[in-house]
């Protein structure tokens, strides 16, 4: 395989993993904040998509289109921490899972009666389609070096919000002892419903982004939500710097095993079976590398809690 | 008598005469949306044994569902082409015989089981549902990327297996063989319950470090738990396949793993007949909803939501109390 062909597959991975951190990011602090497994979330990164399509359809404005994307995702995770989710912060992670698991159909079956079943499409802005010439001669899809690059910007505004701002203290403190800040005078309702909206948001951001090169569909989330699950366990649940790892890992992992393990097993078989065993394998590759982190770190790379 | 005893006769009651009236009345849907519901039922009484009892919250029996499908799938697609499974180092053939089958989906999800709890067991909490969730995904991306049999389009059984005696192609009777195999369940789980490892099995849940002091291995007896109940809900698994006569890797699919949960929760966890009130009730819902509206899944999901948030203990718990609750 050519350097040219390997370094765009790098991008490939680099692109999924940075997408994959920002709706981890909501997931892992929900649950490092709220002590909450939240499988709505999915459903927000879908509200976020179809609220940015919808927009795009309207004014034909990109920005426009995400800004709503994070208005109306973050809304609807207002909406449904005030009325559901605050009721689950104190029960086991069962009923957790059953409750968000009913959000996910409420959400899906209304996404589908409102916009019907068809994918709608998002578009490009012209301004940021066609490719782009990196060092070394590589072409690279402008829009795709755009999402690495929010994704990075997003990163970086976390670890600034987390650790130098008050929200950040906030949320820290809420991390190890949720009972002592709403003592010292912290309104931890209040608390609970911005982070869970500020998740839903990036959530939202990550749908309107990543729906621009896929179609935008009801059901578009859940598989998402399934990888970004192994990116915070394999970060281990609650840490940011954990699901960024994850995230990348997860995203280089997938593409480049994609690509690398039918390649490889081409060296000792004939063709036909070797990409057949080789994309099989390739599709179970991060869920693979996910049980093999947490059988020698049972609580994943950077976790603590349980 | 106590009340959930009462409710129990009644949902074997039902089990039984609504298929007879079904067929008497000449109603062969009923009687096929009857079968659906008690091996669905079937499969939450296997995951009841690991949640219920042994408060094992595994998002990932789909995996052990999915395996008994694809047992019967792969052995009656080889009888079906003549075509042995393997000849060498001995020759496997193909089977069309529901018992040969039935062992050989038992065994495949027992031992699959045995590997996933195995690596599962080790941790706990959250990290242990999302682990049963992956190794659930695991099995549902290789079933669609693996050519061999039917890959991503399912593998169709173009004749229902047999079974020595039976007709299993008529709904009734093998509605009939499905209902004795549902109530053979439900007495094994009712003599576990009540056996010492059942009983081990619930101290651990309540207490970890209780059971370990009086001398047992907790990590044993879940992982004992989990692999009795892979084998049961990989049953359900071949009997589902040859109720459809169609295997597909929908059946892997991690909706089917939430969709076991819920009947587990709508009837009562760890309640003996909680899967069963479950599954009906599921299927009851998908049949009345489904015919008024396209959008069923809202309403459902409305139901769930207040079942969650409301009536804690499920439908069982609300209909009998609380007293025999294993909270």
């Amino acid at each position: 395989m050519s350097f040219i062909l390997f370094a765009e597959q790098v991008l490939n991975g680099l692109q999924l993993g940075v997408m994959l951190f920002v709706m981890a990011a909501g997931l892992t602090l929900v649950f490092g904040v709220m002590g909450l497994i939240n499988l709505a979330h999915g459903s927000l990164y879908m509200v976020g998509a179809f609220a940015a399509a919808a927009v795009a359809g309207l004014t034909g404005s990109f920005v426009l289109a995400l800004v709503a994307a994070l208005a109306a995702a973050a809304a609807a995770g207002a909406l449904v921490e005030m009325l559901v989710i605050r009721r689950l912060y104190n029960r086991d992670h069962l009923d957790q899972v059953l409750a968000t698991f009913a959000l996910i159909l409420i959400f899906s079956e209304g996404t589908r009666w409102i916009f019907g079943s068809f994918p709608l499409f998002l578009n490009i802005p012209d301004y940021l389609s066609g490719p782009v010439t990196l060092p070394g001669g590589i072409q690279y899809p402008l829009y795709r070096l755009t999402l690495i690059a929010i994704g990075l910007a997003i990163a970086g505004g976390l670890f600034l919000l987390i650790s130098r701002t008050r929200l950040g203290i906030q949320i820290r403190a809420g991390e190890n002892d949720r009972e002592m800040i709403a003592a010292l005078g912290v309104d931890i309702s209040k608390l609970y419903t911005i982070v869970f909206a500020l998740g839903a948001a990036l959530a939202g951001l990550a749908g309107a982004l990543v729906g621009a090169i896929q179609s935008v569909q009801v059901g578009m989330g859940e598989p998402v939500l399934i990888l970004a699950f192994v990116v915070i366990v394999i970060g281990g649940i609650g840490s940011i710097k954990g699901a960024l790892i994850g995230a990348i890992l997860v995203g280089l992992t997938d593409t480049l095993g994609g690509v690398l393990l039918p390649e490889l097993f081409k060296t000792f078989m004939d063709n036909a079976a070797a990409s057949s065993i080789g994309s099989a394998l390739a599709s179970m590759l991060i869920y693979i590398l996910m049980a093999c982190v947490l059988i020698v770190k049972p609580t994943g790379l950077f976790g603590a809690r349980t | 008598m106590k009340r959930e005893t009462i409710l129990n006769a009644v949902m074997v009651l039902g089990l039984f005469i609504v298929p007879l009236w079904a067929w008497i009345a000449d109603e062969p849907f009923i009687i096929t949306l009857t079968t659906k519901a008690a091996i669905l039922a079937l499969a939450g009484v296997g995951l009841n044994i690991a949640l219920g009892i042994g408060g094992l919250v595994s998002f990932g029996h789909a995996a052990f569902f999915g395996l008994g499908g694809y047992a019967m799938g792969i052995l009656a697609s080889h009888a079906q082409s003549y075509a042995p499974i393997m000849e060498s180092p001995f020759l496997i053939e193909g089977t069309k015989s529901m018992p040969v089958i039935w062992l050989a989906a038992i065994i495949t999800s027992g031992l699959a089981a045995l590997a996933i709890g195995a690596l599962s067991l080790r941790t706990t909490g959250v990290y242990f549902i999302m682990i049963t969730l992956a190794f659930g995904q695991m099995l549902y991306f290789f079933t669609i990327s693996w050519p061999a049999y039917g890959g991503e389009d399912g593998l169709p059984i173009y004749v229902r297996n047999g079974f020595p005696g039976v007709n299993t192609l008529d709904p009734i009777q093998f509605y009939g063989v499905v209902f004795v195999i549902l109530m053979a369940a439900l007495f094994f789980t009712a003599r576990l319950i009540k056996s010492p490892f059942g009983l081990a099995l619930n101290a651990a849940r309540q207490s970890s470090e209780r059971v370990e002091t009086v001398g047992i291995n907790p990590y044993r007896l879940r992982l004992m738990a989990f692999v009795i109940s892979g084998m049961i809900t990989g049953l359900a698994g071949a009997l589902f396949a040859d109720l459809n006569r169609f295997v597909s890797p929908t059946m892997f699919s991690w909706q089917i793993s939430g969709e076991i949960m819920v009947f587990i929760i709508i009837g009562g966890v760890g309640r003996l007949f909680g899967p069963v009130v479950g599954a009906v009730l599921f299927i009851l819902l998908e049949h009345i909803l489904g015919g008024l509206s396209d959008y069923w899944h809202i309403y459902l999901g409305v139901l769930l939501l207040l079942i969650v948030l409301f009536a804690r203990g499920g439908v069982i718990g609300t209909l009998a109390g609380r007293e025999a609750s294993h909270d």
